[in-house]
């Protein structure tokens, strides 16, 4: 078993859905991660506050990334999987797919 | 109320029931505009959607908090007071006056107070002054917790067409200075009458449109029936046309499911399988058709509630007690002299055995001929009269008419149907 971290981006926009729009997206991803628990695929995630600071030489913080909101990670998982293709496959139940969101599936590397 | 789906099961989804954020929405945008004053509702809307996009950023990965509705009113509360700092600096508030809002704020969000928000926000969206179509509009958007689009989906009309009513209906609350209360004295029933008329007519837009998909026009009669219990539940409010109202909706509601076979084929009254009946709900209409009964008024509602308890009760079609029918719908007449009224007591005539009778009183509906232009139902009720009476030449006339007319689908099918019966009677 490998570990993998999905990167998610884009998908519903909340600031023009209804909140039942939103609550049924919400129950989704929540069906989605309770389904991956039970399956012991599951290991970690987090959701990410759209704006925040980025470091760079010369210890200047800004405020960013001032990217478009659909390029901005809105969270990650962290997975378990066999392979690539197994991870990615996983990685088609993501809810946010068919409202145009996006999953970049990563390989946690092994030393 | 209505039987609602499971969206899904096991796990943290547990905790939040249908509709949550939909109820939630409509309770604290009343909250906090009561708070912070009607005029300031965009405000208020504003600080709502900000509390819905950080729980759903939140509890989508890591879970619904243990008391989700809480959770929600909580932090509409802190944005709330947030945004009074805010605002003083723009001077829109003075400094006393967010002094004394954020003293007060905890008031406000106590159960009590949240049903009583809830119900002056109605009665602003439900303002006489405003044009009916505009009060239904700003209802399901403010009290509802609807979309645009999904106002438009609900109402079968174009999105830009309810964006200028509510534009209009909101420019209308904050040109006069509409304020959020409960009428009082004598402008309490006139009040209440537009508050009805808008609820009834949420119902029936949800029970009776063929045009617009299954699940929305279940919410449009859930959220009706929802508004008239809190109408039902408030201390100062007369109860009796309320209770009558939300009676007459549990009693239609309960046949909604067998109304619409699984091909979305319409299923006739007497067709329909009366086990599917939800007999819990009907119960309840019973509860509030017996509480309805405590006033001294006699609304439409209630006889039209009495009329749908009639049907409820009868084990089986032909169990029905026609002659009682008949003596509601001559009640109802008075109470209500509309077109429909008299078609449907014509078609309790003909289940009386007066078919001929019947078909006159519906041709002498003042203004029948229009009516029969603009409304498939009469040409459609007056085909099946003709086919009781082997006239098969004026049955299959108005069964074709009726079928040009619908915008139903489900409709065309059945009057196809129906006319395919005609073809096979005469051989």
């Amino acid at each position: 078993m490998k570990s993998f971290m999905f990167l998610f981006r884009g998908g519903l926009d909340p600031h023009t859905a209804s909140p039942d729009e939103m609550q049924s997206n919400m129950q989704k991803w929540m069906g989605w991660v309770d389904e991956l628990k039970k399956k012991d695929i599951y290991t970690a995630g987090e959701a990410l506050m759209p704006s925040g600071k980025t470091l760079r030489k010369g210890n200047v913080s800004t405020d960013g990334p001032f990217t478009e909101s659909k390029e901005i990670v809105g969270g990650f998982f962290i997975i378990k999987a066999d392979n690539i293709d197994a991870a990615l496959k996983i990685a088609e139940s993501c809810p946010d797919l068919p409202l145009g969101g996006s999953v970049e599936v990563r390989d946690v590397m092994v030393f | 109320m209505l039987k609602q789906t499971d969206l899904t099961s096991g796990g943290t989804t547990e905790k939040i029931v249908d509709h949550l954020f939909r109820h939630q929405a409509g309770k604290m945008v009343a909250v906090l505009s009561r708070l912070l004053g009607l005029e300031n509702l965009p405000l208020a809307e504003d600080v709502v959607q900000e509390a819905f996009i950080k729980a759903l950023q939140t509890w989508k990965i890591n879970g619904a908090p243990e008391n989700p509705e809480a959770w929600l009113l909580q932090v509409a509360k802190n944005k709330a007071i947030d945004l009074l700092r805010r605002q003083q600096l723009h001077k829109r508030f003075t400094q006393q006056e967010v002094i004394e809002l954020t003293q007060n704020a905890d008031h406000f969000f106590h159960e009590q107070e949240i049903a009583d928000s809830q119900l002056r926000m109605i009665f602003a969206c439900c303002h006489p002054s405003l044009k009916q179509e505009d009060q239904v509009a700003l209802t399901l958007k403010i009290v509802s917790g609807f979309s645009l689009a999904e106002i438009a989906r609900a109402l079968v009309m174009n999105e830009a067409v309810v964006q200028k009513r509510i534009f209009r209906a909101k420019n209308f609350l904050r040109e006069n200075n509409v304020v959020l209360e409960i009428p009082a004295g004598a402008d309490l029933p006139g009040r209440l009458d537009s508050v009805y008329t808008v609820l009834y007519l949420l119902f029936n837009e949800g029970y009776n449109s063929l045009k617009t998909d299954e699940l929305i026009r279940r919410d449009l009669c859930g959220e009706a029936m929802r508004c008239c219990k809190l109408l039902t539940e408030h201390p100062t409010i007369k109860h009796s046309v309320a209770n009558a109202l939300l009676a007459l909706m549990c009693l239609q509601a309960a046949r909604f499911n067998s109304r619409i076979s699984v091909d979305n084929d319409i299923i006739l009254l007497q067709q329909q399988d009366r086990s599917q009946w939800d007999h819990e709900l009907i119960g309840v209409g019973y509860y509030y058709l017996n509480l309805s009964s405590g006033g001294d008024v006699i609304s439409s509602y209630h006889i039209e509630a009495a009329i749908a308890a009639e049907h409820a009760m009868a084990a089986h079609f032909e169990d029905t007690n026609w002659t009682r029918l008949l003596q509601l719908y001559d009640l109802l007449l008075e109470a209500k002299p509309a077109p429909v009224t008299q078609l449907n007591r014509a078609v309790v005539l003909a289940q009386l055995g007066n078919i001929e009778t019947a078909i006159t009183s519906i041709l002498s509906i003042h203004g029948i001929d229009q009516l029969l232009r603009s409304n498939h139902l009469y040409s459609a009720v007056l085909g099946d009269l003709y086919k009781r009476l082997s006239n098969t030449v004026k049955a299959h006339e108005y069964f074709t008419h009726a079928q040009q007319l619908t915008p139903s689908l489900a409709e065309k099918k059945l009057l196809q149907l129906r006319l395919d019966e005609l073809v096979k009677q005469n051989n």
